[in-house]
């Protein structure tokens, strides 16, 4: 292997490691979060609005309850919109 | 609304486009309606259901363009462009094309560009599941094997090169933070993915795509890197990478022994 393509092996490697690790990272702080129920505003929701929706973003109305957004974890029960407060399972309309 | 066994569906359809035509021929209907009058409520269902359709599908650039200018829009690509096959979820896939064809729209010049994301974001949703390969077996591949393994990408992966910032804006409008003014000086490269149930969208560095597109076509980590390289002299692999495995986008690595 020639010297040039020895460093570039060795850049995709140390790529991936610090890659790696910083995807990690990130990922332990997104499992901080909970999903939670009608607390989204019209149209800004993560994901789960009705059945055959395209997710995020599909919400009809200012606090579904059928759809949910990312919130930091334990937070979400102690969220109150003017429908009410946030939940983990979906909410009856 | 029956029709009879001479029945002419180009007709059909250029009646169905056009409300200024007449009621295709050999219409009957049941009661004593007019058949021209069922028609016409056919017609309003078959053009609304498609406009809401492209609403639906296309909901960052019904807000950038306003609900009444999009409408007018989709109305404008549904009588141009009928769904190809019985599934809804496909309709749309010429929509920025035709919207970067359509002169009102030229003042929002990255308006085809959000298009094309919203496009993919329902492509991706609708792709085939595969479970994206682990962080920890991705770790433990030998280092030196790095430079020549190839990749597998899931299946719902699509990257978009633009020369607007569309992930910011696409972004600024799903998000409940208000919209503050965007500098529309860089492009930006959207990459998609659903690993499980959820889309993701996030911003590659530039060159991203075409590393992206580089591993689709099977070449290896060290000719992905040249392929970014020739559209960005400094691109940021490291970046890059780290952007893919939070995606999920890997469903396996493949070192070539």
């Amino acid at each position: 292997m020639s010297d040039k393509k020895l460093c570039a092996a060795f850049a995709i490697a140390g790529a991936f490691a610090a890659a790696c690790s910083l995807a990690e990272t990130a990922k332990a702080a997104k499992a901080e979060q909970e999903k939670c129920f009608g607390v989204s505003l019209k149209g800004k929701n993560d994901c789960a609005a009705g059945p055959g929706t395209s997710c995020a973003g599909s919400s009809k109305t200012d606090y579904q309850g059928s759809a949910w957004k990312y919130v930091p974890k334990g937070t979400c029960t102690s969220i109150v919109t003017p429908k009410g407060k946030g939940s983990l399972e979906p909410i009856a309309n | 609304m029956t029709l009879s066994a001479e029945f002419d569906q180009g007709a059909f359809v250029r009646a169905l486009l056009d409300p200024d035509l007449p009621a295709p021929d050999g219409l009957e209907a049941r009661h004593g309606f007019a058949p021209e009058r069922r028609f016409a409520v056919y017609r309003n269902n078959v053009c609304v259901g498609l406009i809401d359709a492209l609403a639906e599908r296309f909901p960052v650039c019904r807000q950038l363009v306003g609900d009444e200018f999009f409408r007018a829009m989709a109305h404008c690509y549904m009588r141009e462009f009928l769904p190809r096959t019985p599934m809804l979820f496909e309709y749309g896939d010429g929509f920025a094309t035709f919207v970067a064809s359509f002169e009102p729209a030229r003042e929002l010049p990255y308006l085809p560009d959000v298009a094309r994301l919203e496009y993919a974001i329902g492509q991706a949703y609708h792709a085939e599941d595969a479970a994206p390969a682990p962080i920890d077996v991705i770790r433990a591949i030998p280092p030196d094997q790095l430079a020549d393994a190839t990749a597998a990408l899931h299946p719902s992966t699509h990257v978009i090169s633009s020369k607007y910032p569309i992930v910011s804006i696409w972004r600024r409008h799903m998000s409940d933070e208000g919209l503050a003014p965007l500098e529309l000086d860089h492009g930006e490269e959207a990459l998609v993915v659903r690993p499980q149930l959820a889309v993701s969208v996030a911003a590659l560095p530039t060159g991203g795509s075409a590393f992206v597109h580089a591993l689709e076509d099977g070449r290896t980590f060290t000719q992905a890197v040249a392929a970014a390289s020739g559209v960005a002299a400094d691109f940021d692999l490291r970046g890059c990478l780290q952007e893919l495995l939070l995606a999920e986008a890997f469903t396996a690595i493949r070192v070539s022994r």
